[in-house]
């Protein structure tokens, strides 16, 4: 049985159904991450965990248990809030014991267990100050570490590092898998940042419109999305879409306007039938781009360079075909002394093979 | 030639110049002549005695404040003074702080409506607004009759409501309310909900979110509120002159006397000075308490 398990869920506000219906199980030790764009119903999804509000129909177990009738203060979990949400007229120590106080903690014990809290988020020693005294990823760590002081069954995170810059972030970020790790604590990460899900989770629930569109292991959603929205929202894609041609020996061959007949391995095709839609979710970084050349290969296309985006690491080029239709290509760097291979408006080739593509019926 | 900085000097004095001469020769000089008058001698038929007596030596001495310290009596009213403010200040308080949440946490579009009618009172004279009391609390008004006839049912005798401690605390209570309704207001309506929800989550049930979240963080409204109501209440005159019985007479209304009716400039002066003196003392205190605990509002750095 999962340690918390989220069956039929639905929330409503008005006309507006925030959460569909959703169903998860999050195991134990797990870092479990709902992904999705601003009004997907995540974060209303987070809350009924933690008991700020409550699901219209549906249930929440935790251990097996029903938490309807559990008020907030009562629930064995806790939240990291994306305000950090630190008490201001407390110090950091202040704000750390609080839950100790509130769950009745000896006095002696309070002081031990919050310079080790402090400790944990590498913050020793800044026990005096005042949240105003300290900076942004400070107060991340000390709302983490005022959050896991109790030892909470489940920890749950909103957007926590939304409002640290970039460097900072991807800091926190190691630091955060480094602490669900030690606490063995289950994370409930709510992100619309699709980087930052896939760096950190166990599992990813890819949400959309209060639905839960794929629910996988990072890898999986990167390389096999369900869906064209979880194909489009997560990192960069080209998305062919068109009728179907051929189904046959784990092989589809799509219509593509602009392009013509593209093929694309896949364990669809036995059920994928002739004239039915599809689309082919091709990643930038599988498409090769090379100096036209006459040699004819399968899913091998001819355009000019519309438009470059050198990146640093890697060069991103925009190649459109005869018919307008734009293929993203991205091409690393990594070559000595070469920073960038084609120039806008150069006539090139880009090409892949049939199993760099992902077919998604519809 | 003058400089930017120069001009940007004269420019402030420009702006700041009027208030400043109005507070001088309106609240700082008076402040001054009525310090004189507290070391001078009463006139012959009140008022003051001339500066310099007949020899044309100075006539100043403390006989004034000898005057208050001798006779205990008048620090015995100015003690109930300071007990009627304080419970004055209380009662307000007590009664702001549900109303002020109230109206900070009301919808939005209702906000500036409700605190409308917190200041409606203010649009009606305080002299009219005194004598309403004289007759909502009057022997023949409704009031009086079911206090008296509850009273009359437990076997008591009939208690005048009017001329008493009671009229006089009920209606300082009546016209200070507002002045401790508007800053826990302003501070209550500040507060984020998500410290609340933290709060919730981390364990904390209604009272103690209430307690270690929402009272702590409300203290400098509470202090602002407490100053307005406590200083005014502390000098007033015109509610105990006329709602209060013989026993109400407090700090404000001697002070009236001696400047009205007794004419002893100077000893008036010694009880005004006396006053002042208390409540700055009292508002220097609770600043200093205030600063203790809402030190970590304040940049300690800056």
């Amino acid at each position: 049985m999962a340690l918390l398990e989220i069956q039929g869920v639905t929330r409503r506000f008005g006309d507006f159904t925030a959460v569909d219906d959703v169903s998860l199980a999050i195991e134990a030790g797990e870092f479990f991450t709902l992904l999705g764009p601003s009004g997907c119903g995540k974060t209303t999804l987070l809350r009924m965990i933690a008991g700020f509000d409550l699901p219209d129909a549906g249930r929440i177990l935790l251990n097996g248990e029903d938490l309807a009738d559990k008020p907030p203060e009562a629930r064995p979990v806790r939240t990291v809030f994306q305000s950090y949400a630190l008490f201001p007229h407390m110090t950091v120590d202040g704000n750390i014991a609080f839950p100790l106080h509130m769950a009745k903690t000896p006095d002696a014990e309070i002081p031990g267990k919050v310079a080790a809290a402090l400790e944990d988020v590498r913050l020793p020693g800044f026990g005096k100050r005042y949240p105003h005294e300290l900076s942004g990823g400070q107060k991340q760590r000390v709302a983490i570490a005022r959050a896991l002081v109790t030892h909470p069954t489940v920890l749950l995170l909103d957007e926590p590092l939304a409002a640290l810059d970039a460097k900072l972030r991807e800091e926190m970020q190691l630091e955060l898998i480094g602490m669900q790790k030690d606490a063995g604590i289950t994370f409930v990460y709510v992100t619309h940042d699709q980087t930052e899900a896939l760096a950190l989770s166990h599992r990813i629930a890819v949400m959309n419109r209060g639905k839960v569109e794929q629910l996988d292991e990072p890898s999986k959603i990167y390389g096999f999305p369900r869906t064209r929205f979880v194909a489009d929202f997560i990192g960069h894609c080209n998305l062919l879409s068109g009728p179907v041609r051929s189904a046959a020996n784990r092989v589809v061959v799509v219509d593509v306007a602009g392009l013509g007949a593209v093929e694309v391995a896949t364990p669809l095709a036995d059920a994928t039938r002739a004239g039915a839609g599809g689309t082919i979710a091709l990643r930038p970084e599988k498409v090769r781009i090379e100096a036209a050349s006459d040699a004819a290969r399968g899913n091998h296309y001819r355009g000019t360079v519309s438009e470059l985006l050198y990146m640093g690491d890697v060069t991103v080029y925009r190649v459109a075909t005869a018919a307008g239709l734009r293929i993203e290509a991205l091409l690393a760097n990594s070559k000595a002394g070469r920073a960038q291979f084609f120039e806008v408006g150069d006539a090139v080739d880009v090409a892949w093979s049939a199993d760099a593509g992902h077919f998604i019926a519809e | 030639m003058a400089s930017r900085a120069d001009e940007q000097r004269a420019g402030k004095w420009w702006v700041s110049g009027p208030p400043l001469l109005y507070l001088l020769v309106f609240f700082a000089v008076p402040t001054l002549i009525m310090v004189l008058a507290s070391f001078r001698t009463p006139g012959e038929f009140g008022g003051l005695a001339p500066l310099r007596d007949e020899s044309g030596a100075l006539d100043l001495n403390l006989e004034s404040y000898q005057r208050f310290v001798a006779e205990t009596v008048y620090a015995q009213v100015f003690v109930k003074s300071v007990g009627y403010a304080l419970v004055t200040t209380l009662a307000c308080l007590l009664l702001a702080y549900p109303l002020a949440t109230l109206i900070a946490r009301s919808p939005k579009k209702y906000r500036d409506l409700l605190l409308l009618l917190v200041i409606l009172p203010f649009w009606s004279n305080f002299l009219i607004r005194i004598y309403a009391w004289m007759i909502i609390l009057g022997p023949n008004a409704a009031l009086a009759r079911v206090v008296n006839g509850a009273f009359a049912w437990f076997g008591a005798g009939p208690v005048p409501l009017l001329f008493s401690s009671f009229a006089v605390l009920v209606c300082l209570v009546y016209v200070h309310l507002p002045f401790m309704v508007l800053p826990l207001y302003a501070n209550l309506e500040k507060h984020e909900q998500a410290l609340l929800d933290a709060a919730q989550d981390l364990g904390a049930n209604a009272w103690q979110r209430f307690w270690r979240i929402t009272f702590p963080l409300s203290l400098p409204g509470v202090y602002a509120g407490a100053a307005l109501v406590f200083i005014p209440a502390l000098g007033i005159f015109a509610i105990p002159d006329i709602l209060g019985g013989p026993n109400d007479t407090l700090i404000g209304n001697l002070i009236k006397q001696q400047f009205l009716e007794t004419r002893d400039w100077p000893f008036g002066s010694v009880l005004s000075i006396v006053l002042t003196v208390a409540a700055l003392s009292l508002a220097a205190f609770a600043a200093w308490i205030g600063r203790g605990r809402a030190g970590a509002e304040r940049p300690v750095r800056a």
